[in-house]
C-alpha cells in the first residue's frame, strides 16, 4: 500500500500569507510540486505536495504555522481526456467517497491527489485495476 | 494549608475593634485632608460639612467621592495632603487616555505598603526560606517596586527580574531555585509558554508560589497557570492610586480577596446612581485610604466590579472579602445594549484546550448595528486537516459564547502567535465604534 504525505497548514485569510509559506519552503530549497487551497471567510487550508516533507514541517514550524500531515493517494493516469473519469467511476461504485481532491500535470502524466473517505479500500480498488499509484520518492 | 498570619493583631481583629479604629483613624483623615488639601476641603464646604461631623466609620457616606477625573484634573500634585519635602517616592500611572495619574508616598505611606504585601505574601504561603522573582515593571509601575519591598520586608529572597528579558528570567527561576513569583496573570502564562518552547517544564523549576494581580482573571486562567507552572497562584489585588498590590489578597482558601481593613476602607456602590449598596450586592469597589499621609483620597471610585463578603474565613482572619472581579466597568463593553466584559470571553476560551489562551474582541458597528468579533488562536496542536472539524470547533466556540455572553460573536480563528502579545497589562479590545 503506497500514500504520500500531504502537508497541510492553517492560514488567515490575509494578503500574503501564501508567499509566505512558498518563500519559507523556497530558501530551504524545498520544492512545491502541488497545492490546494481550501477557504472559509476568515481561514484556509493550504494542502501541499512538496519535496522534503519532513524538512518542511520542520521549517514552517519554526515560522510559528500550525502544520500537519496527512495521508494521501497520489495516482499518476494518462494526460488523456476521460482517464480521470474511470477512474473515479470506479471508486464511486465502491461506495469509496473524495474528501476533496487536486491534480497538477507532468508532461505526459497527470497526477491526481486523492483524500479518499476511507484510504484502505480506496488502495484496495485503485490496485485491482493495476492504476498507477506514487510514493513519495516517485515525485 | 498554611496558617501562618502576619499580623494578627490586625487580621483578626474583632469587627466591633476593627470599626472603632476605623472610625478613629476616618476622623484623623478628614481633618488632615480637610486642612492640606484645598481640593478636599472646598468638596466639603459644598457639602457644608466639617472634619468633626465624621465621627464614626458610618459618618463616612456624608463625604464626597474622587474620581480617576479628580486626580488628572489635580495633576500634578493637587491631591497632595503633605508638603512634597515630606514625599520620599513618586509613582504614575500609564495613563492611555490623557495626562498620567501621580501619587505621592510619604515614608510612613512605604512602610504600609511593605507591611500589606508581607500579609498577602504570608497568607499565600510565602516565608522567610522562599526566593521571590518579581516580574511586575519596575518603575513609574507601582507593581515592580511594591511587591520588591514587600519581599524583602518578609525576610524572603527578591529577585528583581522586572519584565522583559523572558530567557534569561527563565534561566535564573532554574539556577536560583526560585519558589515564588509576582507577576501579571498573562505574564505567567506567557513564562509558562516561553518555558515550553525551550522544551522545558514545571519539573525543570521549584517554583511553588505565585502572586498575580494587576489586571482582571478568571477561576480557570488560574487552573491553568497553576497546572502549567506546578505552583498554586493567589490573587493581589490593587491600584496606584490607592497604593498599589497588596490592597487586598487571597488567602490558602482561594475563596476572595480579604482587605486589609485597617488600612483601606470598602463600599460599593451602584455605579450610575452612586448608591451605597448593602453588603452582598454585586456593584463599583470604592475605597477610602484611612491611614495614607502622602496622598489620602475619600471614596475613591476603582471601576471594579465586585460583591464584598461577610464573615469570619476559615483561614481565621476577620477582614472582609470581595469576589473575583469580573471587569472594570471600564472595560466593561456594550454591544447591542448587552454588557460583555473580556474576562467573560476569556473563562469560555480557556475552557477549550483547542485554542490558546489569548483573544482580541473587535467591536465595530456595520449598517447601524454593533458587531462583535471574537479573535482566537489554534493551538498548533489542534489543526487538522479535515475542514469540517475545523468549522465545528468555531462553531462549537461560537455556540459556548453566545450561552455566556448572552448575544452572537462572530469567532475568527486566528494563526498560533499571531495575537499581540503583552508582558504586561494585555490590550484586549479594538472598539472602532469610537472611530465610526
Ligand atoms: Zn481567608
Amino acid at each position: 500500500m503506497e500514500t504520500i504525505k500531504q502537508l497541510s497548514v492553517f492560514l488567515e485569510n490575509k494578503g500574503g500569507r501564501i508567499n509566505d509559506v512558498a518563500k519559507a519552503l523556497g530558501e530551504h530549497g524545498i520544492n512545491m510540486h502541488a497545492f490546494s487551497m481550501a477557504e472559509t471567510t476568515d481561514f484556509g487550508i493550504l494542502r501541499l505536495i512538496v519535496s522534503d516533507v519532513e524538512q518542511a514541517v520542520g521549517v514552517l514550524r519554526a515560522e510559528n504555522f500550525a502544520v500537519v500531515l496527512t495521508d494521501v493517494v497520489c495516482i499518476s493516469c494518462p494526460n488523456v481526456a476521460g482517464a480521470l473519469s474511470a477512474i473515479l467511476e470506479r471508486l464511486a461504485e465502491h461506495q469509496v467517497f473524495i474528501e476533496y481532491m487536486y491534480a497538477f500535470a507532468q508532461g505526459e502524466k497527470a497526477h491526481i491527489v486523492i483524500r479518499p473517505s476511507n484510504l484502505e479500500e480506496c488502495l484496495k480498488w485503485l490496485e485491482e485495476d493495476d492504476c498507477d499509484i506514487l510514493a513519495d520518492r516517485q515525485l | 494549608m498554611n496558617n501562618e498570619i502576619w499580623n494578627r493583631n490586625k487580621e483578626c481583629m474583632s469587627r466591633d475593634e476593627l470599626r472603632d479604629l476605623q472610625g478613629k483613624r476616618l476622623h484623623k483623615l478628614v481633618d488632615l485632608v480637610y486642612h492640606n488639601t484645598p481640593f478636599y476641603r472646598h468638596k466639603m464646604q459644598e457639602l457644608d460639612l466639617l472634619p468633626a461631623d465624621i465621627r464614626t466609620i458610618d459618618d463616612i457616606v456624608k463625604l464626597p467621592f474622587t474620581t480617576k477625573a479628580d486626580l488628572r484634573d489635580n495633576y500634578p500634585v493637587g491631591l497632595l495632603a503633605t508638603p512634597m519635602s515630606e514625599i520620599v517616592r513618586i509613582h504614575a500611572s500609564s495613563g492611555t487616555t490623557g495626562s498620567p495619574t501621580i501619587v505621592g508616598y510619604t515614608s510612613r505611606d512605604l512602610e504600609i505598603w511593605k507591611e500589606i504585601i508581607a500579609r498577602a505574601l504570608t497568607a499565600y504561603g510565602v516565608t522567610r526560606g522562599d526566593i521571590v522573582s518579581v516580574g511586575y515593571g519596575y518603575g513609574l509601575f507601582t507593581g515592580g517596586l511594591g511587591a520588591h519591598y514587600g519581599v524583602e520586608h518578609l525576610g524572603a529572597t527578591v529577585l528583581p527580574t522586572s519584565t522583559g528579558n523572558t530567557e534569561k528570567h527563565i534561566r535564573l527561576l532554574r539556577d536560583l531555585g526560585v519558589t515564588g513569583l509576582a507577576c501579571t496573570p498573562s505574564y505567567a502564562l506567557y513564562l509558562a509558554e516561553a518555558l515550553h518552547k525551550q522544551g522545558l517544564s514545571a519539573d525543570d523549576l521549584k517554583l511553588r508560589i505565585g502572586a498575580f494581580g494587576a489586571e482582571p482573571w478568571t477561576e480557570n486562567m488560574r487552573h491553568e497557570i497553576e497546572e502549567r507552572l506546578g505552583i498554586q497562584a493567589y490573587n493581589i489585588y490593587g491600584l496606584s492610586e490607592i497604593m498599589g498590590p497588596g490592597v487586598a489578597y487571597e488567602c490558602g482558601c482561594k475563596d476572595g480577596s480579604h482587605i486589609a481593613e485597617d488600612h483601606f476602607y470598602p463600599e460599593i456602590i451602584n455605579p450610575e446612581t452612586g448608591e451605597v449598596l448593602p453588603v452582598g450586592q454585586e456593584g463599583e469597589l470604592v475605597l477610602t485610604t484611612l491611614t495614607k499621609t502622602g496622598m489620602p483620597l475619600l471614596r475613591y471610585r476603582t471601576k471594579d466590579l465586585t460583591t464584598l463578603m461577610p464573615g469570619t474565613c476559615a483561614c481565621g482572619r476577620t477582614s472582609i472579602r470581595f469576589t473575583r472581579i469580573l471587569g472594570r466597568s471600564d472595560d466593561m463593553l456594550i454591544v447591542r445594549g448587552i454588557n460583555v466584559f473580556p474576562s467573560q470571553v476569556e473563562s469560555v476560551i480557556l475552557e477549550m484546550p483547542e485554542f490558546a489562551p489569548r483573544y482580541m474582541l473587535v467591536v465595530d458597528r456595520k449598517n447601524n448595528l454593533d458587531t462583535l468579533e471574537v479573535q482566537v488562536e489554534l493551538r498548533p496542536d489542534s489543526f487538522s486537516d479535515d475542514m469540517g472539524g475545523m468549522l465545528d470547533l468555531r462553531r462549537k466556540l461560537g455556540e459556548r459564547l453566545k450561552s455566556v455572553l448572552s448575544i452572537s460573536a462572530e469567532v475568527k480563528l486566528v494563526e498560533p502567535n499571531s495575537l499581540p502579545r503583552s508582558e504586561g497589562k494585555s490590550t484586549r479590545v479594538i472598539d472602532k465604534r469610537v472611530l465610526a
